[in-house]
């Protein structure tokens, strides 16, 4: 049939100017900012700190949307090459989790920790080693495992009919989160803290834990990298070229297989990120932790445009913002709804997402 | 099918008389199966039922549980094959991946909770109550069905997926109207022109979901073979080809979601008026996951393969798991009497749907026409083939 113009991945033309995704994005934070004041305002309970709250509250949305963004990655940029919804992927940030928190802690069940962490690391130097040893143990075996499943699970359907791998997939998410469920045990499992809490800055009349920007600046510092990685080596120029078209990349020598499988490595190890990161912030981890922060970042992968790298971080923060809006207004049950809710308004109103172009059906 | 004969001619040359009749009355009896399906299909549901019903009094059965545990089991069981006729017109047929088909169950069987239950204090008869389950779950199937059809196939798997996590939420969180985690209690069970069943003997049950299972199957088989069925084979096959011959690809998607609603809110009316008790948790994600692996199981698209799928993996999930922990543990094997097998059910689902889809993908007891697609899939997938002729591997998705 019509070879479709595939999303475009990694848009090779650049047709905003540089300073356009900044611009969005700080619009994007003030604007919550102001909605956020504004809503809090109009409560009794919270009129009188409106602005503080609302300094606090975009803090938290931002660190959560960088952990959403950073899974989106995922998403986006495997669909973007394969156009198919790994549906696994949120439990490889989940798995990404548990490793962090083996890795620290002192062990879940009959496995034992290695770091044997607890509480808070007070040392600069020590905790920043810290750390870095956890994001670089977890990123890679979470990226390993994520290539594992395409090499043994996603590649044999890489031309079969639409709906034998999107099913296979489930199946791989289903196995992942039972197989923690089986390793790890139901409910929560604590996750050490090592980056004190107590730690904040004064900002605007609010306290905001320095962990909030720490987040942040390692989520941005991934995705800068990833950027760079894409746009400046050869192996992203094949990445590039491979989501564009599978079969002219092949003519041109380009190892669509190899590319395949980096893109899942890169997708996993980022997912691996988030899921230590997500310990770190949360203190605690779920074997069920997969599926909804899964959820959460495919949206946010959609409304930023599927296949599109910018706009998956965009769309994480801003699905960041939409479920801190909820539980900021007290609404807190009800932040899953408004996320599914806006899944669905983006795909009625603009499947393209923000930043996407408009991708017509596949035959 | 001209050619069938003569092979049949031959073979009665060279073979015995009496297996050579046994033969013709075989495939006598087949064209016959084939021309007058319906009142096969309820001919073979009511033996296979008495039969059942029956045979759960007798050993091997009656060395597990008691007959009338076995007949509950069937009565669930039933639904699960409800659920899976019904998610099979969506994915089998129209080649839909709906995974939070769960919803639609919460619908049904959430509107028999409300409709006839001291929580209301309205006590609406059963039958109604049946067509308004299923009503309710079409339209909500409609209403979701109709923004997202429109877009590319698997954003659909994820707005439904989506779709079927939020509804047992908002039934959890809407607790004025639900009572959220405790659930609508004490609901009626069915009364049938005054015949009020009993809750204990599940017999009434066994013959009600015997009857509403044989007539779901005639209506799905007869709907396998209609117009709309064609136009769902069609589609599923190559929108765009289809899109091409007039049908409407909008509709005709949205009528199998609707359709595969329907039958959930049936299951659903049923199964809360069997439990006589909804809360959301009968409606996570597990549901639709157990579902879609059943028609993945039993052969997607064909509606006898998937009821028989549902069946053996129901049975497995509620009795065999079980059993293996009792027999383990009465035999005192060293190891294996520790492992909880019921905690391992749905790894061994996960990994039954995974190896399925990747070496049998047709199912155990496929349908042609789909193991025709499935198969010429994996004969158009060699490289030389894509690298001469671009267009043949994309003809294939």
């Amino acid at each position: 049939m019509t070879a479709v113009a595939a999303p475009a991945t990694v848009s090779t033309v650049r047709q905003r100017p540089p300073w356009a995704i900044p611009a969005i994005a700080i619009g994007l934070v003030v604007s919550y900012f102001f909605i956020l004041t504004f809503f809090l305002g109009l409560d009794a309970r919270t009129h009188d700190h409106a602005s503080e709250i609302a300094v606090q509250q975009v803090a938290n949305a931002l660190s959560i949307g960088a952990i959403y963004a950073l899974i989106a990655l995922g998403y986006t940029m495997v669909y973007g090459i394969i156009e198919l919804i790994n549906f696994a992927h949120g439990d490889v940030f989940m798995m990404g989790a548990f490793l962090a928190v083996l890795f620290t802690g002192s062990g879940i069940g009959p496995f034992p920790g290695i770091l044997h962490l607890s509480g808070p690391v007070t040392d600069v130097v020590p905790l920043l080693l810290y750390m870095a040893a956890t994001l670089a143990v977890v990123m890679p075996i979470t990226g390993l495992l994520n290539m594992t499943i395409e090499r043994v699970f996603y590649r044999p359907f890489r031309n079969a009919s639409r709906l034998a791998p999107l099913i296979t997939a489930v199946g791989v998410s289903f196995i992942l989160q039972n197989v923690a469920l089986v390793l790890f045990g139901s409910g929560d499992r604590g996750a050490p803290q090592i980056f004190p809490i107590a730690w904040r800055i004064e900002l605007l009349g609010a306290s905001i834990p320095v962990l909030n920007f720490v987040i942040l600046i390692i989520a941005l510092g991934l995705m800068f990298v990833l950027q760079t990685f894409i746009r400046r080596t050869r192996l992203g120029r094949a990445m590039r070229a491979t989501a564009l078209d599978q079969q002219a990349s092949k003519l041109m020598g380009v190892d669509v297989n190899q590319t395949i499988a980096l893109t899942f490595l890169i997708g996993g190890a980022l997912a691996g990120a988030a899921g230590t990161v997500w310990g770190f912030s949360f203190g605690f981890v779920r074997q069920d932790l997969g599926f909804n922060a899964g959820l959460k970042s495919f949206t946010s992968a959609v409304l930023g445009g599927i296949g599109n790298i910018t706009g998956a971080v965009l769309g994480g923060f801003v699905i960041g913002f939409i479920e801190n809006f909820a539980a900021s207004l007290g609404l807190t049950r009800w932040a899953e709804f408004s996320v599914f809710v806006a899944l669905t308004l983006v795909l009625v109103f603009r499947p393209a997402g923000i930043l996407g172009q408009q991708v017509g059906e596949r035959a | 099918m001209k050619a069938t004969p003569r092979v049949e001619d031959d073979k009665k040359a060279k073979v015995p008389n009496d297996i050579s009749s046994f033969r013709v009355w075989r495939k006598r009896l087949v064209e016959a199966a084939n021309k007058h399906r319906s009142w096969t299909i309820v001919i073979s549901m009511a033996i296979g039922s008495v039969l059942l019903y029956f045979w759960a009094a007798f050993p091997p059965f009656s060395f597990v549980q008691s007959q009338n545990t076995w007949i509950s089991g069937f009565v669930n069981a039933g639904v699960f094959i409800l659920l899976a006729l019904g998610l099979n017109i969506v994915v089998g047929f129209a080649g839909l991946l709906d995974l939070g088909y769960a919803a639609f169950f919460a619908f049904g069987a959430y509107l028999y909770a409300f409709g006839a239950s001291p929580f209301t204090h309205l006590h609406l008869p059963f039958l109604v109550l049946l067509l308004g389950g299923a009503a309710v779950a079409a339209v909500f199937g409609i209403a979701l069905g109709a923004p997202t059809l429109r877009l590319r196939g698997d954003y659909l798997a994820i707005v439904t997926l989506g779709f079927g996590e939020i509804v047992p939420i908002v039934f959890l969180n809407a607790e004025k109207y639900t009572q959220g985690t405790n659930g609508i209690g004490g609901v009626d069970r069915p009364n049938i022109f005054g015949f009020v069943f009993p809750g204990i003997d599940q017999t009434a049950y066994y013959v009600l979901m015997s009857m509403v299972v044989t007539i779901v199957l005639i209506l799905v088989y007869r709907l396998l073979d209609s117009r709309i069925g064609r136009a769902w084979a069609a589609i599923r096959e190559d929108e765009l080809a289809a899109a091409a011959n007039g049908i409407n690809t909008v509709t005709t998607k949205l009528a199998a979601f609707a359709l595969g609603a329907t039958t959930a809110g049936f299951a659903g009316v049923l199964n809360a008026s069997k439990l006589t008790i909804v809360d959301p948790t009968q409606f996570l994600f597990t549901v639709s996951f157990t579902v879609l692996a059943m028609i993945v199981l039993g052969g997607m698209g064909n509606p006898l393969g998937v009821a028989v799928g549902a069946f053996i993996l129901y049975n497995i999930q509620a009795v065999l798991l079980k059993q293996l922990n009792a027999v383990f543990d009465n035999l005192n094997v060293p190891v294996l009497q520790d492992i909880d097998f019921v905690k391992f059910q749905f790894l061994l689902f996960g990994i039954a749907l995974v190896l399925f889809m990747m070496f049998r993908p047709e199912g155990l007891i496929p349908s042609q026409r789909r193991r025709q697609e499935l198969h010429s899939a994996d004969a158009e997938s060699s490289e030389d083939l894509a690298l001469i002729a671009p267009e043949a591997g994309e003809v294939a998705l």
